[in-house]
């Protein structure tokens, strides 16, 4: 197997029986990401003197026996991690020269056990978007069509995995940002519990949404990254002081007996005929395994979306008020005195999508629209919450799809972005209800194209749905197939 | 209820944002789309309903009052658009 093919563990492997040095991998991974870049434009920035030295450290690590699972293996992080000394954008202008004086805690825990970092990933604009298309910095193109958009936020995460451009990656999910791109680019894609993984040194969308996760090429990967992620941060006052479980360990227990339910309100007219047909045949695979169906329903469902576009904005609104010319970032030459400075660098940092979200979050806040819009969107979350509650009373966990369509052509949805934000509406109840759920690699379209389902979890329950995918995974072979690029 | 151009100019004063004549009209024709389609948590009865900010149940997280390493003048101020010496430099605040 080529070496840019590997898995995480399959790359472990090769590491530890010194077929292959860590060194030798990464350069493999920069080759590849020099020759695919013109057509995929996954990545804003790539480190190649900052993968080399990590990648000699790995094998140093590796000579004295110092070895952990990630030790040596080459990842890329989505642009909106903060890594010291090495320019952090989040896909916006405003932040084109921003150099961070600290690192994200997630890439710190997986830099401590030997990772090594290929770059920073193209993405949305803050994380606004589901197609990657209000990046500042290029096109990032799907794998697997170029033509189409590989998802968003986390476009150039997916892109870069379903491209062999790295081993894994990570991600952030505020309304799907990780899941919808894993299941336009046929990866694996995990939003863990809110909580579950720290947030310091991310750069914040919607604080009371926002969730950090992998996107990786199987489900093992994936519970290995997500082992490495967990657990509480002192320096994230809304991490959770809650024991990691072995993710790895208990992938094998199967789900003979496991309650999967499955939401009425998720099985839309409208639903893409191929969607329809692969989530058919995943529920005929668990079936056959041993796994029970139970009809549940998600009553508030149809109000999610709604419920989202107020709190995602009014929050991101708020956490956006930084960007202010300053501390940091973009400061407009031909400003007059300082309000007028931060309203012109504002102005000229921020593209179209992020003006628009910072106006609709602005609104609902405002004197006199506070009660009506962000108030009530508030108790609809409650209502959404309870919803998930109630049925996870008889239920395991939850099988639906990931994405009411496969991936949709490049500018088609541009000029349109209430259709952009309906395309989120079956993984932003998942982030409205604070829970876990997982994208996973599940057919195929007519046209090539890859459509995953996806499995949600009680809260703080990854180890039952990354269970529950490794089934899965174990009886398709879908996860193995590869984009011909 | 219907968004106007006067109003998208109220928000844009109160965001710190300056809109060309042209993006204005847009944004008009955009938000009404969108809060049109927010309408629909109207028809929702929520009396009563406790509002939800955080979907984990958290008590206030506290910490040891200890001194730690600070992160530096220099490096704190690395990243300004200008400085002058230990400070952040900005516009004439009080004309």
């Amino acid at each position: 197997m080529d070496t840019i093919d590997m898995t995480i563990h399959g790359l472990h492997q090769a590491l530890e029986s010194k077929q292959l040095s860590s060194v030798e991998a990464t350069k493999a991974m920069l080759a590849r990401i020099e020759a695919v870049e013109p057509q995929v434009g996954s990545f804003i920035t790539v480190t190649p003197e900052q993968a080399l030295a990590g990648a000699e450290a790995a094998d140093r690590r590796i000579a004295a026996g110092d070895m952990d699972m990630l030790t040596g293996i080459p990842l890329a992080l989505k642009d909106i991690f903060l890594t010291e000394g090495i320019r952090t954008t989040c896909g916006s202008r405003i932040l084109d020269n921003f150099i961070p004086p600290y690192s994200a805690t997630s890439w710190e825990k997986l830099r401590d056990r030997g990772a090594v970092l290929l770059g920073k990933l193209n993405q949305d604009e803050f994380a606004m978007g589901s197609s990657n298309e209000s990046s500042a910095f290029g096109v990032c193109r799907n794998p697997w069509d170029t033509t189409r958009i590989p998802g968003g936020s986390s476009g150039g995460s997916a892109a870069a995995i379903a491209a062999r451009q790295a081993t894994a990656t990570l991600g952030t999910d505020t309304g799907g940002s990780i899941r919808q791109p894993a299941s336009h680019c046929g990866c694996v894609g995990l939003k863990p519990t809110y909580g579950r993984v720290s947030r310091y040194g991310v750069i914040a969308y919607a604080s009371s949404l926002d969730q950090v996760g992998p996107l990786t090429r199987d489900v093992t990967d994936c519970a290995i990254m997500l082992g490495a992620l967990a657990g509480y941060d002192p320096k994230d006052s809304t991490s959770v002081d809650l024991a990691v479980p072995d993710y790895v360990a208990t992938l094998p227990n199967g789900v003979k007996g496991l309650r999967i339910g499955l939401p009425r309100e998720y099985f839309i007219a409208g639903l893409d005929a191929d969607v329809q047909k692969a989530m058919d045949a995943a529920i005929e695979t668990y079936r056959r395994l041993g796994a029970e169906f139970v009809d549940i329903s998600l009553p508030h469902t149809d109000y999610a979306v709604a419920t989202y576009y107020l709190i995602a904005t009014a929050e991101a609104s708020s956490n956006l008020a930084r960007y202010e010319g300053v501390r940091f970032g973009h400061r407009s030459a031909s400003a007059e005195g300082l309000i007028d400075m931060m309203t012109k660098s504002r102005s000229e940092g921020f593209g179209a999508e992020v003006k628009r979200r910072i106006m609709l979050g602005t609104y609902a806040l405002s004197s006199g629209y506070y009660d009506a819009y962000y108030v009530k969107a508030q108790k609809v979350r409650t209502l959404i919450m309870n919803d998930f509650i109630r049925a996870f009373a008889d239920v395991d966990v939850m099988l639906t799809p990931v994405a009411p369509t496969p991936a949709f052509k490049i500018g088609e949805k541009v000029n349109d972005p209430l259709q952009m934000y309906l395309s989120d509406i079956f993984t932003i109840p998942v982030n409205l209800a604070g829970t876990c759920a997982m994208s996973l690699p599940a057919g195929f379209s007519a046209d090539g194209l890859p459509i995953g389902v996806q499995l949600i979890g009680r809260p703080f329950g990854e180890e039952a749905i990354l269970r529950a995918g490794y089934a899965f995974e174990q009886a398709t072979e879908w996860h193995r197939a590869t984009a011909s690029l | 209820m219907s968004i106007s151009v006067t109003d998208v100019e109220y928000v844009a004063r109160l965001a710190r944002l300056e809109l060309g004549a042209d993006e204005k009209e847009v944004f008009a024709g955009q938000m009404n789309a969108i809060l049109g389609y927010v309408e629909k948590l109207k028809g929702l009865d929520t009396d009563g309903v406790i509002p939800t900010s955080h979907a984990v149940p958290m008590e206030n997280a506290f910490r040891e009052d200890l001194v730690c390493a600070p992160i530096g003048v220099d490096k704190a101020l690395g990243n300004a658009p200008q400085r002058s010496g230990s400070f952040f430099n900005v516009p004439q605040v009080i004309e």
